[in-house]
């Protein structure tokens, strides 16, 4: 197996759009808003980037093509990647073998949406094929059903429990409260937690994230650029990606990762343990955990007595989801695909500011996207390390 | 357990009638298969002609071996219960209106793993019985339903949003003087309805089924014509709004072919199956659409009974049966229209009849009590499309799998 690595190719220049839970803006304003951010962070100008990787459920009628002339840019590299919750590892991959190969050199990643009200239930509407013919009718739950089978399933092959789960939910909300721009401004506590109204048994209110409107970007370019341009930047170590694995799997208890975990940390040469950060996606608790279990830090089924015997918050010895994740920031649509990315980006870089894990140097972002029908069907993973 | 369905109380005429709102009907082409399917009462898939794949959700493409030749099959129904969950919130005004809602993730015997609506009385993991059956929207469903009849299983929350049930329902049958008419009010009796109003035309005419009517319980007679519009639009107005299910069951049917027949006769098979049929939409359809939500006794369905040669043509009866060919187009269209109040349309295909007018025809014929039964059924199991009689199902199967060549097969007689 030789795959060539990353070499000379970093991102840089994180920049969050600060959420808001409706928004009567567009999915055009909020990837404008990002992408100035980003590049006013990196001393750029719009005429000095050459490549454009746009993530986004909200667009319509428009794609990446109508943003260009939108947003005034002329790259000569254009991408949209609409793979959801692995958009922004997706996004990083395709645009560093861009600059690698010299085809662009420099592509702002960016992810943005808005949310109306009734917006969300509208996305919702029109998801997938599959959606429409064999899932919504059955009770309209949206993701949240999806997934409560899902971890319905999985309480009941491994013997997890509700309060497992809260162990996630309640560390991250205590690093949302020192991240300015979450949405959840109030302490969670584990009785919060479990005594919350139930939203599709065996979900309930805290499982879930708060659709809002948002955006996240960054850029990659060559490591000479980023020092040239003075910029804090980091370096992938490593990345992996696949869609629709283990289609056999009656109800999903692992994901993609499992195919290519092996390869994921033997090109990053490190393990689980070297990690000092790890941002998953965690649109429900029940994710998060599978994505331990499957990145190889713990066996199939110990997720939940492997994180309770962990602490994650910013302080922690396992610090995850450091911004509040999507859980307690919120989900902004195609950019809950940026926000693990965009802050580890920020966490080894050492320029995330209250949310600062010290001395972070190597984060672990894992994306999941895209329920067609009964599961995810995109996993994706990286390993980013600060440079210099 | 099932908890039975209490009769509703009388309507607070002060209370706002329900909008009626329906669950997601967006289906992309193949998704349709299921409601044909759903609607007449088969459990089929996609299966693939090549390599034998079942195809879950419908697709256009085998997911095994990439052929696009799919066929729907009927396929064996078991199943296993996997996961499940409640669901308590939806942003959808349909099931937000219905909630807890259960539903939960099926293991067919036949191989794809499906998500369906949950029975209330099936078991956490249970072995289940799959049926397709169409939702209010009209489409097909999947259901897991308990592997044994259980108690009352018919009144499930689920089962009574969905179905088409005839318990504690009001119905209305247009033709009293029809053959099938007293089977049909006892067999309605039968199943729980709480009141048959039956419509007769030229009340003076006598006819042998009246005193056997007369003497039923919850059985009303009513002046209505199909032919005169007023009395429907008199009748309309005195029970328009306790017309939960209309059975149209008024029809004329006559022998002759083309060239000898009777003008006459034609025009009345017309002007009372097919016209009749619009007209009775137009007095009736405003207010059971507008009702489709109304509670226990909600309008559910609507009956139209056509010859089962309407499918095609029959020289011995080609007037009568251009009617009803006639009356079948026109109800496809009211099933579209009646479909935005979840009103259901149920056609039901009968045979030729055991009766005076298709005497000289040798058997099989259909019994009157066997048409009650199967009408009733089709109520009961909330189908689309059912074929009463050994004959309209051998028609059904026939023009499944070529139009044209029945056509030319009926030209020798059926």
């Amino acid at each position: 197996m030789g795959r060539q690595a990353y070499d000379g190719v970093v991102l840089a220049a994180p920049f969050t759009a600060p959420y808001t839970r409706f928004s009567n803006e567009t999915a055009h304003w909020w990837i404008a808003r990002a992408l100035r951010g980003s590049l006013q962070v990196a001393g750029l100008s719009p005429r000095q980037i050459d490549g454009f990787a746009v993530a986004s459920f909200t667009l319509f009628p428009d794609t990446p093509v109508a943003l260009t002339q939108h947003l005034g840019l002329s790259p000569r590299w254009l991408d949209s990647v609409p793979m959801g919750g692995a958009s922004g590892i997706v996004a990083l991959r395709r645009a560093a073998r861009a600059v690698q190969a010299g085809d662009a050199e420099v592509v702002a990643c960016v992810a943005g949406d808005t949310n109306a009200i009734d917006g969300f239930r509208k996305l919702l509407s029109a998801f997938s094929r599959f959606a429409l013919d064999a899932s919504y009718p059955y009770g309209y739950g949206g993701p949240n059903a999806s997934f409560a089978l899902l971890m319905d399933r999985y309480m009941t092959e491994y013997g997890a429990t509700r309060a497992d789960f809260g162990h996630v939910a309640v560390a991250q909300r205590a690093n949302a409260l020192r991240n300015p721009h979450a949405l959840m401004k109030k302490p969670l506590s584990h009785d919060d937690y479990l005594n919350a109204r139930p939203i599709a048994e065996p979900i309930a209110l805290f499982d879930c994230v708060m659709p809002c409107a948002g955006a996240e970007a960054f850029l990659v370019m060559t490591e000479d650029r980023a020092r040239a341009l003075g910029l804090p930047y980091a370096r992938i170590r490593s990345t992996i990606e696949r869609h629709n694995a283990f289609a056999d799997d009656p109800v999903q208890l692992r994901g993609g990762w499992v195919v290519d975990v092996d390869e994921l940390w033997q090109m990053a040469a490190m393990g689980p343990e070297d990690m000092d950060l790890v941002q998953t996606y965690d649109d429900y608790p029940v994710i998060s955990v599978m994505q331990f279990e499957d990145l190889g830090f713990c066996a199939k089924g110990e997720g939940a007595t492997y994180l309770r015997a962990r602490d994650l918050t910013i302080g922690g010895d396992l610090p995850h989801n450091t911004s509040g994740g999507q859980l307690s920031a919120g989900q902004a649509g195609a950019a809950g695909g940026f926000i693990g990315m965009v802050e580890a980006l920020r966490q080894v870089t050492a320029t995330a500011g209250p949310t600062q894990v010290d001395a972070a140097r190597r984060a672990l972002v894992s994306g999941f996207g895209m329920i067609n029908f009964d599961r995810g069907v995109c996993s994706a993973a990286c390993v980013l390390e600060g440079g210099a | 357990m099932t908890q039975p369905l209490a009769p509703p109380p009388k309507k607070n005429p002060e209370r706002r009638t329900p909008v009626p709102m329906l669950p997601p009907g967006t289906r992309s082409r193949a998704g349709l298969g299921l409601a044909l399917a759903a609607g007449q009462g088969r459990f089929a898939l996609q299966v693939c002609t090549e390599c034998g794949a079942v195809q879950y959700p419908p697709r256009d493409a085998c997911h095994q071996c990439l052929a696009t030749d799919l066929a729907w099959r009927d396929l064996p129904s078991g199943g296993q219960l996997l996961a499940e969950t409640t669901i308590h919130a939806s942003s959808d005004p349909y099931f937000r209106e219905r909630l807890p809602w259960r539903a939960g993730t099926v293991q067919l015997d036949a191989g794809p793993v499906v998500l369906a609506h949950i029975h209330g009385d099936v078991a956490r993991g249970a072995r289940v019985r799959m049926a397709l059956m169409l939702d209010r929207a009209g489409q097909g469903v999947l259901v897991a339903l308990p592997e044994q009849e259980t108690p009352h299983m018919q009144d499930d929350t689920i089962l009574r949003a969905m179905g088409t049930h005839p318990r504690h329902r009001r119905v209305l049958i247009t033709d009293a003087r029809a053959p099938e008419a007293v089977a049909l009010a006892r067999a309605l009796l039968d199943a729980g309805v709480a009141q048959v109003f039956m419509g007769l035309a030229e009340a003076w005419r006598p006819f042998p089924g009246r005193t056997r009517l007369e003497a039923l319980d919850k059985v009303s007679l009513h002046r209505l014509d199909v032919t005169d519009a007023e009395s429907l639009t008199d009748l309309a107005g005195a029970i328009g709004g306790k017309v939960d299910i209309l059975i149209n069951n008024a029809r004329h049917i006559r022998p002759g072919g083309v060239i000898g027949a009777s003008l006459t006769d034609a025009r009345d098979s017309m002007e009372i199956g097919a016209l009749g049929l619009m007209r009775l939409a137009q007095a009736f359809g405003p207010g059971m659409r507008a009702r489709g939500a109304d509670g226990v006794n909600s309008a559910v369905a609507w009956v139209n009974v056509l010859p089962a040669q309407a499918l095609a043509h029959d020289p011995g009866f080609a007037g009568a049966v251009a009617a009803g060919a006639a009356a079948r187009a026109l109800s496809l269209s009211l099933r579209a229209e009646l479909r935005g109040g979840g009103i259901r349309l149920l056609h039901v295909h009968a045979g030729p009849m055991d009766d005076e007018w298709h005497q000289p025809l040798p058997p099989p014929k259909l019994a009157p009590a066997a048409l009650a039964r199967a009408i009733v059924q089709g109520l009961e199991q909330g189908l689309e499309e059912i074929h009463a009689g050994d004959v309209a199902r051998d028609l059904a199967q026939r023009f499944a799998e070529n139009p044209a060549l029945l056509a030319r097969e009926m030209e020798g007689g059926a």
